[in-house]
């Protein structure tokens, strides 16, 4: 009887063995407000010039810690990484999955110190408790470089460069196309009426799209109606629309900050009549979005999401013009962007420009769609 | 009543402990060793790779040794992980929200460990319910307290309690590198204050009469009532230290995360079981010791390392071998009982 129940227990524990590291996902998700961007067809081409070894011969390692493999921005994130860090671009990559579990990553970053790594590349599963392992690895000299999500430390010195989407530029590039659409089609700022759905309240990618909107509403005077968190999810984004819809029937721009929120506000919108699209002088309503996934670009070609604005996972190109930078003596920028691009529906509006730099607009079209990784 | 409980345990498979525990110990070395000799340019053969495994794991090393009291008993814990959640969120808390010192957050968590020790070993002990079926509801208590407590992430930046995470220990041995200079290995207080209780639960198991109780009770409920020992009372005992240790283990983990975070620690509880089987203990009862959990511990920690190191294998990889060990220790001690058993009826 005994045996038979330790059989049984041993069994029960083998099985949660593979299910307990999975179980963070949706936490992640809202932590992360970047959790689904997608691939540009330009950044790819990043990876092509990266594609030569690097000057001095010698083989570089990197110890990258990757926070799990949660969504799809996760795993182009990591591809981008090896592929990046490939043997023949002259690098040796050690790559460690944490599953989602910060210990995980904590161990990761103490073995690769002992490994004498070159670099390490940290995507942290937390913004915080760091401070230890990052000392230790400051100790033995290796420069630590944090992508995705930035980490919270005590002293600045820790962590020697930091790879990262910049939210508030994408929602002040966003909020200049709006700017640039309005001119174009002969609306004045107050004819905007503009609902925000906004990320879960906290992510960085929520603060920064706001911000972006915010900023621009107050410049050119539009009429920003409301603002509601959709937490970054489709359920509550159509909920939240739902009550927009009935708050505010003269609305005519949904700005929502993510692509998963700009799906429930356009089952919302149709559900309750309305047609989306870019012809708002003729009662339709214009939907902006964010991180362009394929299924987000995939209603931006349909036409129902006007604007996509991009979150790129591909950091490796960035990171790697980091490492390059280092090897070479140079000192680098403490904060690093990478280059995130604009898909448009239509050709209204072409170019924008943010603080003096110009941003190209994509019309996306099948073949754009074709070639970008996921 | 001593003879007694000797006789007890000298008659309960006879050396088993020993052979079980030797082939822990030699599986470690025998690993280890691979991996020095494969890893030798990966720093593997350096003696802070060692150390690492006890850094890494000193709550977990705590935890199991708690775990493998109840197991001896024939019970099982499996809402370490969430105490350990509770504790470590309690904790940052505490000296993030509340200002309360680092000495307060220590006292809680050993508090809320008691708890857990006592309202489950309670329930366990004098009303009989299935160690499995109270604790999986301490599981879940532990963890939806640790989200009612707060679902974001709190930063440990209590000085004292940093200083105390990064107070470290630095050691005689170390590596000389290519240049010549002497590197010493370093440890953390918490690898100390986990090999004391590895020590004391060490002595206590074999030296006590509270430890040759537990063997007692693992080894036959029944007779060890028949003998006179009070078996509740001695499972209550056995369940309140096991919580004890989860709450001291938790705050050991806090020390190393610096956090306190809901998804924590999760599947804590399963990395402590395989330990303590891997190192020995019957999941029957009866038979185990902490050393072996240690074991069970560093083969756990030398598996992840080994994984990492190699650098290219998932490191779910880290699971499957564990699993594999898991069925090698659970056949080994099947068999083992098995030839008892039979000697026993001859």
């Amino acid at each position: 009887m005994k045996k038979w129940l330790s059989v049984i227990l041993a069994s029960v524990m083998a099985v949660s063995f593979t299910a307990c590291g999975n179980s963070s996902t949706a936490t992640n998700g809202a932590a992360n407000g970047d959790a689904s961007a997608a691939v540009s067809a330009a950044a790819s081409s990043d990876t092509g010039t990266a594609s030569m070894k690097t000057e001095s011969g010698k083989t570089i390692t990197v110890g990258f810690s990757q926070v799990g493999a949660e969504s799809d921005w996760r795993t182009a994130n990591t591809t981008s990484m090896k592929d990046t860090f490939s043997t023949a671009n002259g690098f040796n990559l050690v790559f460690d999955d944490a599953q989602q579990k910060q210990e995980n990553q904590i161990t990761a970053i103490r073995n690769f110190i002992q490994q004498e790594v070159d670099y390490i590349v940290l995507a942290p599963v937390t913004e915080t408790g760091w401070d230890t392992v990052l000392k230790e690895a400051k100790d033995a000299n290796i420069p630590v470089i944090i992508v995705d999500r930035m980490v919270k430390v005590s002293d600045e010195s820790l962590f020697t460069a930091w790879v990262g989407s910049n939210f508030k530029l994408e929602g002040q590039k966003a909020a200049a196309w709006l700017k640039n659409f309005a001119d174009a089609k002969g609306l004045k700022g107050s004819d905007l009426h503009i609902v925000d759905i906004q990320g879960t309240i906290g992510a960085s990618a929520q603060i920064g799209r706001t911000e972006g909107l915010e900023e621009a509403a107050k410049e050119y005077g539009w009429d920003l109606l409301a603002k509601e968190s959709g937490e970054f999810t489709q359920a509550k984004g159509q909920e939240v629309m739902e009550s927009f819809i009935k708050q505010y029937p003269n609305l005519n721009v949904v700005y929502c900050e993510n692509d998963n929120e700009a799906f429930g506000a356009i089952d919302a919108l149709t559900a309750a009549g309305k047609t989306v699209g870019p012809d708002i002088k003729n009662g339709q309503i214009m939907v902006l979005s964010f991180d362009s996934t394929k299924a987000g670009l995939t209603d931006t070609l349909k036409g129902k999401i006007t604007l996509n604005t991009e979150c790129n996972p591909l950091h490796g190109p960035r990171v790697k013009k980091i490492i390059d930078t280092l090897e070479s003596g140079g000192t680098v920028d403490k904060k690093a962007y990478v280059d995130e691009e604009m898909f448009s529906a239509d050709t209204t509006v072409t170019q924008v420009s943010v603080g003096g730099e110009n941003f190209n607009v994509t019309k996306l079209t099948q073949e754009v769609l074709d070639k970008r990784a996921y | 009543m001593l003879d007694k409980l000797t006789l007890v345990k000298k008659s309960k498979k006879p050396g088993a402990v020993a052979f079980l525990l030797m082939i822990t110990i030699l599986l470690f070395v025998v690993m280890y060793s691979i991996g020095m000799i494969v890893f030798v340019n990966k720093g593997f053969a350096k003696p802070q790779m060692f150390m690492n495994l006890f850094i890494s794991n000193a709550g977990l090393i705590v935890i199991s040794c708690g775990l493998t009291i109840v197991m001896i008993t024939g019970g099982i814990d499996i809402s370490v992980g969430s105490v350990t959640a509770l504790v470590c969120m309690v904790a940052a808390d505490l000296m993030e929200h509340k200002g309360m010192s680092v000495y307060m957050a220590l006292l809680s968590a050993l508090l809320i460990g008691l708890a857990f020790g006592v309202v489950q070993g309670f329930l366990i002990s004098y009303l009989d319910i299935q160690p499995f079926i109270v604790t999986l509801a301490g599981l879940f208590f532990g963890r939806g307290m640790t989200a009612v407590v707060s679902t974001q992430m709190i930063a440990v930046k209590n000085a004292e309690f940093l200083q105390w995470a990064n107070a470290k220990i630095n050691l005689p041995i170390g590596y000389t590198k290519k240049n010549g200079t002497f590197i010493p290995s370093y440890i953390y207080p918490t690898v100390v204050v986990a090999l004391i209780i590895v020590i004391l639960i060490t002595i206590m198991l074999q030296r006590c009469n509270f430890g040759r109780e537990l063997y007692a009770i693992g080894g036959n409920q029944q007779s060890a009532l028949m003998m006179g020992l009070n078996v509740r009372r001695v499972k209550m005992k056995a369940y309140v230290l096991d919580g004890l240790l989860a709450g001291l283990g938790g705050f050991l983990f806090c020390l190393n995360s610096c956090a306190g975070f809901v998804e924590q620690a999760k599947g804590l509880e399963m990395d402590a079981i395989s330990a303590a089987v891997i190192g020995g203990t019957l999941l029957s009862g009866g038979v185990g010791t902490v050393v072996g959990t240690l074991f069970g511990v560093l083969i756990k920690g030398t598996i992840a390392s080994l994984i990492t190191t190699q650098g290219t294998l998932s490191s779910w990889w880290v699971r499957i071998v564990l699993s594999a060990l898991l069925c090698f220790f659970i056949v080994l001690q099947a068999i083992i009982a098995g030839v008892g058993g039979k000697k026993l009826k001859k």
